[in-house]
């Protein structure tokens, strides 16, 4: 039954009729197919990854080189961007100022999270593989999947155009915190609107609102549209995390909405939301009317930005579940837990927030009650990561070049997660604060976490969305290369926040040497890692777009020998995605069930004993 | 390709999609406004005694536009009763009214609750010169009551006193005549120029232009201040307070700030527009939508009523919500 799904791409279904109609922009522009908008994002998403890794590695120039002009390309750079290079004291052009650095910093920040991981992680692959393994035609709201998009694409152009302004774009650290990011960009050179942080304020006011219509979508599509038979308990794990994560987003980002309007009016119609009574800058008093709080914006924030945690994290542990349960050839251990535990997670992530306002002086009670969730929090955390683990036991695993990104995913969340327990608890915080150990921490879960599990979900799907395989022995030098160059960014990382060195020195803490001296030679180290980690993605690049047209053929429509309900439809599938009515008869890993013909069962084949009562296909209701 | 469940429910969740999509939206709306009024909760906690003001919002007219929208919530659940009973005139009849006391609402909001804030002026007096102008702010009284302080005094903005740099003398006449301002007292030895202004925006026009120092500004004051310790203003009343003919001269230099009832006026007017505007904005997309289903969607009322009365149920369901949202906009604002 399942080997006989491979000859579709040229039999055309019904499904197939209403879109030769389509010109080239419907089709692929203004597309209001879940696929194709889901490549979209993953394109958009990944070209914001490269660009937030290019604003790093001129960062790590600097820190381990402070005051040496970016070589080569250090001219161009100048004259491109003046808000953000200097000539140095000999007059050699492309020397990153202080300013410069911290636009580069709260503009990688915010373009890796906002830009890069969130629309691939969730937008990318929520959109392009959750419909089908749920047996859905499409989303539930193709056309309110077309504004999420483009609304999306708007928020990228407006924070892109910051890059352009008198002033340069914002500078005032991911997070915005008030009132620094008030009181910045303005001034007699800067236009009162067109400027940095006002334009970045903009930028996510568009951002949050696409994310909002893409999570409704997704959870109508996950709720209303699953196939006849795929009830919850048969749900493939990826799209219980896209749930989860897609009411994350649903509740998480509008207060941050709603405090980027009020940061926009704090800098265009001078209200003090967050400007405290009697603020003074640079020796002066400045004329707001006063009364508001710099703590409300971090509340409001961080109340956004911690279940921003979950969503980067949940749909890369979503990918690593398929990617490892296919390539394991069993079951993933302890499935229902693991439900459980995303529910958990996603219920607990909305009140541990103030655990990053520690050093606010918020109050013992107060900061007694987030150490407690944070502690809890991990509790779900290790169930996840245990399972996943758990469920690489007694399998026979094929080591293929996604399940290499899968199962390093492991390792590496493991040290993100577990660097993070010192953090949660109010007394070592307060020393580890704002060190390179803080950074260390969340790099390690979304980078060697989160983007590796974005590579692993790249290679595992792209045989459905090309036809094509990626270069397998590419794949394999750009894994090997990547987890050793990034694990030497990171790593130090540790060593240096334990020696206390504060994550916005400039310099690389040369001002401080005396005292962070024995950890200062690791700049240099992790600077020639991050250039390398840079020359290796080169690779992976070059193998995404040869593959496209010179990858070797995908032998059927399921190569990977997998159970979900994306390898059924054909390769790539057309708009409607199945050619046959779907119907689900099993759970989602029902990999070498004793007994069975082969060692996969797709959830689509009918149970052997009815057979002949399962061919007459039970229609869909409208 | 149809995509399922658009018009009937799905069995086991009993829900067509846009139903469930405007749930989780409504959901969504929820942690918005719920930011802001969390805002409101915590700028509100912050406020210095006396900085929140109370009664300065018309409770008649705001008890009006509750009514207003309240009516139209009704009307909006007749319409989509109407569609479901297949009448399409006695639809548009309810529709048509929806859209008509929206609209009322809004013009009230914008024309006359808005526009008077707009024309209103306050000066925040710095501390340390209450008791120079205690006729007006009546503290010692309040002091002796156990009563909260009153740190600003309100009124009309009718004259404002300028010191001008003898070059930029020239650049201020033609703002004088841009702006069509009368001087009403000129300059004579040393002593300051009186301008009559128009209204608040004249005073920050003159604020904003450089070389020009504001001395003091005439105001005719709202009545609370023409006779502070008249103990009926000790509380916040239900009827729109009125000028006075009484005229006060405030100085400069004994203000903290001033400005025109605008966003930028105190943390209590900046929540009040952040959230009545956002409101404002939900009607009006509210609006746009009626008038869209009442009289651009006949086409789909004659292939698929159904489908029809299904997006007047969603579109009343938010329309629904934006009311709640007025419900608690009303007392957070008008009567606490």
């Amino acid at each position: 039954m399942a080997t006989a799904a491979t000859t579709h791409s040229h039999d055309h279904g019904h499904g197939h009729d209403d879109h030769h109609d389509l010109g080239f922009w419907q089709k692929y522009i203004f597309s209001q197919d879940h696929k194709v908008i889901g490549i979209q994002y993953g394109i958009t998403g990944l070209a914001f990854l490269f660009l937030g890794f290019c604003l790093m590695m001129i960062m790590r120039w600097q820190l381990a080189n402070p005051g040496v002009p970016v070589p080569f390309i250090g001219p161009a750079l100048q004259k491109l961007f003046p808000a953000i290079f200097s000539s140095d004291p000999n007059n050699h052009p492309g020397m990153l100022t202080a300013d410069g650095y911290n636009i580069l910093g709260a503009m990688h920040g915010t373009i890796m999270v906002f830009f890069g991981v969130v629309p691939v992680a969730v937008a990318a692959f929520g959109n392009y593989v959750m419909p089908l393994q749920v047996g859905a035609p499409d989303m539930a709201f193709p056309k309110l999947n077309m504004a999420s998009y483009w609304t999306f694409f708007v928020s990228c152009v407006i924070m892109l155009s910051s890059f352009f302004v008198a002033g340069g774009p914002a500078k005032s650290g991911w997070t915005s915190y008030p009132p620094l990011s008030v009181i910045s960009d303005s001034g007699p050179n800067v236009h009162p609107f067109f400027n940095g942080q006002t334009i970045w304020l903009l930028g996510m006011v568009f951002n949050i609102t696409g994310s909002l219509l893409g999570s409704i979508n997704t959870i109508a599509t996950c709720i209303q549209l699953r196939a006849p038979g795929m009830t919850w308990m048969r749900l493939p794990f990826f799209c219980w995390t896209q749930l989860v994560t897609a009411f994350l987003l649903l509740l998480a980002f509008p207060p941050l909405e709603a405090a980027g309007f009020m940061q926009l009016m704090d800098r265009a119609f001078g209200t003090s939301f967050f400007i405290p009574t009697g603020l003074m800058v640079g020796g002066h008093l400045t004329h707001w009317s006063g009364g508001g709080s710099p703590l409300l914006w971090q509340h409001l924030f961080w109340f956004l930005a911690h279940p921003e945690v979950y969503v980067l994290i949940l749909p890369a542990i979503g990918m690593v579940g398929e990617i490892i349960a296919n390539n394991t050839r069993k079951p993933l251990y302890g499935y229902k837990a693991m439900v459980g535990a995303i529910f958990v997670l996603g219920f607990l992530s909305f009140v541990v927030w103030a655990h990053h306002m520690y050093m606010t002086g918020m109050g013992a009670k107060v900061s007694g009650f987030f150490q407690t969730t944070t502690v809890m929090i991990s509790i779900p955390s290790v169930i996840l990561v245990t399972a996943l683990l758990l469920s690489l036991w007694g399998g026979s695993i094929r080591f293929t070049t996604p399940m290499l990104f899968a199962t390093t995913f492991l390792p590496m969340f493991g040290i993100g997660g577990l660097t993070g327990i010192p953090l949660a608890f109010n007394s070592t915080d307060l020393y580890l604060h704002d060190t390179y150990y803080v950074i260390g921490h969340f790099h390690y879960v979304v980078a060697p976490g989160t983007i590796f599990a974005i590579f692993a979900g790249v290679y595992y799907w792209y045989p459905k969305a090309c036809g094509r395989m990626m270069n397998d022995v590419l794949g394999r030098i750009h894994f090997w290369f990547s987890i050793i160059f990034i694990n030497g960014i990171f790593f130090p990382m540790f060593l240096q926040g334990i020696a206390g060195v504060h994550r916005r020195w400039y310099d690389g803490g040369l001002t401080y040497d005396p005292i962070i001296k024995p950890v200062l030679h690791w700049n240099n180290f992790m600077s020639v890692s991050a250039f390398l980690l840079g020359a290796t993605q080169l690779i992976f690049i070059f193998n995404f777009f040869y593959s496209i047209f010179r990858g070797r053929r995908v032998p059927n429509d399921n190569p990977w020998d997998a159970t979900t309900l994306e390898w059924d439809t054909p390769t790539p599938p057309g708009h409607g995605n199945f050619t046959k009515p779907i119907t689900v008869y099993r759970g989602p890993y029902e990999y070498s069930v004793p007994g069975a013909d082969k060692d996969f069962t797709p959830q689509s084949e009918p149970p052997k004993s009815d057979k002949p009562a399962a061919a007459s296909t039970p229609a869909l209701a409208h | 390709m149809e995509i399922p469940h658009t018009v009937t429910p799905r069995p086991d969740t009993g829900l067509y999609n846009a139903k469930l999509a405007i749930w989780l939206f409504l959901a969504s709306e929820v942690m918005l406004f719920g930011g802001l009024f969390s805002a409101y909760v915590f700028l509100r906690m912050g406020a210095d005694d006396g900085y929140w003001p109370h009664g300065l919002l018309d409770v008649p007219v705001g008890t009006l536009n509750t009514i207003l929208l309240i009516i139209s919530s009704v009307c909006v659940v007749l319409a989509w009763a109407s569609l479901k009973m297949r009448r399409w005139r006695q639809y548009q009849l309810f529709l048509g009214s929806a859209v008509a006391l929206g609209t009322v609402f809004l013009v009230i909001k914008l024309s006359y609750e808005w526009n008077d804030k707009f024309h209103h002026f306050g000066t925040f007096i710095k501390k340390e010169k209450w008791s120079q102008y205690d006729q007006y702010l009546g503290n010692d009284y309040l002091a002796k009551k156990g009563l909260a302080p009153r740190p600003e005094i309100t009124g009309h903005l009718h004259e404002v006193e300028v010191k001008v740099a003898p070059e930029k003398k020239a650049q201020l006449e033609t703002l004088i005549k841009d702006r069509g301002l009368e001087i009403s007292k000129s300059e004579e030895d040393g002593k300051a120029l009186s301008i009559k202004v128009k209204g608040p925006s004249d005073a920050e026009a003159l604020r904003n232009e450089p070389g020009v120092t504001i001395e003091a500004f005439e105001m005719a004051l709202d009545e609370m201040y023409a006779n502070p310790t008249d103990p009926k203003y000790d509380r916040p009343g239900f009827w729109k307070r009125h000028l006075s003919e009484k005229v006060a001269t405030i100085k400069a230099e004994d203000v903290d700030s001033w400005s025109a009832f605008v966003p930028k006026h105190s943390s209590f007017l900046a929540i009040y527009y952040a959230i009545t505007g956002l409101h404002g904005l939900h009607i009006l997309g509210g609006l746009v939508m009626f008038v869209y289903f009442l009289f651009f969607d006949r086409a789909l009322y004659l292939r698929n009523p159904e489908h029809m009365a299904n997006r007047i149920e969603v579109v009343g369901l938010y329309w629904h919500f934006v009311d709640l949202v007025w419900i608690f906009v009303f007392p957070v604002f008008y009567l606490l």
